[in-house]
């Protein structure tokens, strides 16, 4: 089997559900010329290469530049998905989403409800997000939580090249709208991605690791850091389970819940801001359904609430990291058990 | 000098390149015989356990539980207990260089699958072994695929042209189905064996895989030399239909774990993650489901075997044995009784529906290999 990079992964699934069903299109900024480029040698490809092929492969009707109008061009694909077509809108920057905010919560997840059930909405809007880039505070957000918290959408946040073709395939094949994550510095991650297209079901958690001491949940490019605290810990007698969640909404709480179950400690890692993320939301499940579970208070493991920074050595310093994931994890281990202190 | 005896990591399958010593049975100081087992190897693909090599006192471990190291790599000693530490310290030491220095240079490669073209669509095959000899192909069974073979077909190819493949709706192969009975099956089997080249070959048939073979010797004779099918479907009625649909339905690694382990008479101990995401895996492809569901319905429809193949069997003059698993929970070993006299049944007790994994060195050696 090939090793492809999250880059190909994502490309590919394009690619191959194009082949499959001529109603999906591409639209966003760049993904087919790209910065005015007329001819096809020269077309971008989006800003990071992940359509690039594509226009000359299917034309320039289903693959095509949109003017930098993200409410144009996001309303135009949830138009279009409520009347037949499959869109997969790029909006480049999860950041600009702001722009477009009306026609994603208002009208792409409420078709559905407004109008009794009616209508669907197969819409995939995929955009990039996270720091480490040094792209700075405008370019570097991680705001997937913003999107879980809107019910009618879909939220995916692939961890790697296998769980991103997958998902990207469940996505366009999905009848609700869905907002897929791609981390800017995975692109280049590479592994073995089968060349059949196969689907990786929303709502269903990847278990990286097994074990009994400590659960850690993390996303995107989290879970990566996570697998590797677990290694590091490994080597100490601390035994892991590390858990993906895949998709934030739906998200398998069930699997957290047995997971937490057996293990009696969690700690949670999310890119995003502190305030109103996963970790505090996941959190305050487990706390609310599994507390008599619970061996020691649940860790978080996030940046701190600023913006991102932009030198360097702050971003860097800004970021979760393995080491600060194993020092949680080394601190609910020590925690004295909370019915042995009473 | 005593005689000393290095127990080395083993190479389980063609791929296997490194292996963990997953627990020890025995402590140092202990006799051991040999056969004996007295070590699980875990792979990423199953854990077997590891039988030793040769008689003696098992003096050092050389690897602890958990650590990876390469295959051919010292992983213990057995010496007589009146050996002196030292010794087995220079011995392991110089085992040691050698060891390193080997590594250095290396070995050949491993065959690797490739896909063919057929009338039936594109085939993934894995052949292995000598060109000159005897053409033996391995047939896997429901939900399987080549790799199921990885234990079996190294010692097989020490003598014969090995060829393994995966059926349509498989592992490597085209997931669209000419049709889902042993009968349209065996004609893709026989389309591989003429791309390759082999007019006639003993076949070796795993679960559906064996009704597959005797449905190829139905349909044509003259070309199967001999046939040895383990835990064969295609001679009795009963199926555990549960497996089956459940195989089809899984989705999250639990169900699948518990689900796998009911084939292996060692039960969950022998399943690792790799084997349960690439289960995983393989069902996520498109047109798997459909294909795994259309050959349910075609073979065992309501949990009971559609077609039995027991009059293949009667012909004397082709060789014919039966491999089961006495704790097979699959399909049952009483269905390799009351078969004519020429066909050989050889029973494991303590193996389950999955001989061809947890017997292979024995199932080897029946086959003259």
């Amino acid at each position: 089997m090939a090793k492809k990079s999250f880059r190909q992964a994502i490309s590919e699934a394009l690619r191959q559900e194009m082949e499959r069903d001529p109603t999906v299109v591409l639209m966003g900024e760049d993904v087919a010329g790209g910065a005015g480029a007329p001819g096809e040698d020269d077309a971008w490809g989006g800003p990071l290469g992940v359509t690039k092929g594509l226009m000359p492969r299917f034309g320039r009707e289903r693959v095509f530049d949109t003017p930098i109008t993200e409410s144009a061009f996001i309303g135009c694909a949830a138009g279009a998905a409520a009347t037949g077509l499959r869109p997969v809108a790029d909006l480049m920057f999860v950041d600009f989403m702001g722009v477009c905010f009306d026609q994603i919560f208002n009208q792409a997840a409420k078709f559905r409800y407004m109008f009794g059930g009616k209508a669907k909405t197969p819409l995939v809007i995929r955009t990039m997000y996270g720091a480490g880039f040094r792209a700075a505070s405008q370019h570097s957000q991680c705001l997937y939580p913003i999107f879980t918290h809107i019910p009618g959408l879909k939220v995916v946040i692939p961890s790697s090249p296998y769980e991103a073709k997958g998902l990207m395939i469940q996505a366009i094949r999905d009848d609700d709208p869905v907002i897929f994550f791609e981390h800017k510095v995975m692109y280049d991650d590479e592994e073995e991605v089968p060349d059949e297209p196969y689907v990786i079901p929303f709502g269903e958690a990847n278990f990286l690791r097994d074990g009994e001491d400590v659960t850690i949940v993390a996303l995107g490019r989290m879970v990566k850091f996570a697998v590797q605290a677990a290694d590091m810990l490994e080597q100490e007698g601390v035994e892991c389970t590390v858990l993906d969640p895949r998709t934030t909404s739906p998200l398998d709480i069930a699997s957290i819940l047995e997971s937490v179950g057996e293990t009696g400690r969690l700690v949670v890692v999310d890119e995003a801001n502190p305030r109103c993320n996963m970790a505090t939301d996941i959190s305050a499940q487990v706390a609310e359904r599994a507390f008599e579970a619970l061996k020691a208070p649940i860790r978080m493991v996030s940046p701190p609430h600023v913006p991102v920074p932009f030198s360097p050595s702050l971003e860097d310093e800004f970021l979760p990291s393995p080491e600060k994931i194993a020092a949680a994890v080394r601190a609910v281990m020590g925690a004295p058990a909370r019915r042995a202190a009473a | 000098m005593a005689d000393l005896a290095a127990l080395t990591m083993p190479k389980l399958g063609l791929a296997m390149t490194e292996g963990q010593v997953a627990s020890w049975h025995r402590e140092e100081g202990d006799t051991i015989a040999a056969g004996e087992e007295i070590a699980d190897i875990e792979t990423p693909k199953i854990t077997a356990a590891y039988e030793s090599p040769a008689t003696g006192t098992l003096r050092r471990k050389v690897v602890s539980p958990g650590q990876t190291v390469p295959v051919g790599a010292l992983i213990g000693v057995l010496a007589e207990p009146t050996a002196a530490d030292t010794e087995i310290d220079a011995f392991i030491a110089e085992w040691q260089a050698r060891f390193a220095a080997e590594a250095a240079e290396e070995g050949p490669a491993a065959p690797e699958p490739e896909r063919i073209e057929t009338p039936f669509g594109a085939i993934q095959i894995l052949e292995s072994g000598p060109a000159e000899g005897e053409p033996l192909v391995l047939i896997h069974g429901f939900g399987g695929d080549l790799l199921t073979f990885f234990l079996l077909q190294p010692l097989l190819a020490e003598r014969y042209r090995t060829l393994a493949l995966d059926l349509p709706g498989h592992g490597g192969s085209t997931k669209t189905l000419p049709g889902a009975d042993p009968a349209a099956l065996a004609a893709i089997v026989s389309a591989v064996m003429t791309a390759r080249g082999m007019p006639v070959a003993h076949l070796l048939g795993h679960s559906l895989g064996g009704a597959i073979a005797l449905a190829l010797t139905e349909a044509e004779p003259v070309r199967v030399s001999a046939l040895t099918l383990v835990s064969p479907a295609g001679l009795g009625p009963e199926i555990n239909g549960d497996y089956i649909a459940g195989f089809i339905a899984a989705r999250r690694p639990r169900e699948l774990t518990a689900l796998l382990a009911i084939l292996f008479a060692g039960g969950q101990s022998l399943i690792t993650r790799e084997m349960i995401d690439g289960v995983l895996r393989y069902k996520r492809l498109d047109g798997v489901t459909a294909a795994l569901t259309a050959i349910a319905a075609a073979n065992m429809p309501e949990g009971r075997q559609a077609k039995s193949f027991r009059h293949v069997l009667m012909d004397p003059a082709r060789p014919a044995q039966i491999v089961w698993g006495r704790q097979d929970q699959i399909i049952p070993a009483t269905h390799a009784e009351g078969l004519p006299l020429h066909v050989r049944v050889n029973i494991f007790e303590d193996a389950g529906h999955m001989a061809h994994m947890e017997k292979a060195a024995d199932l080897a050696r029946l086959l003259g290999s």
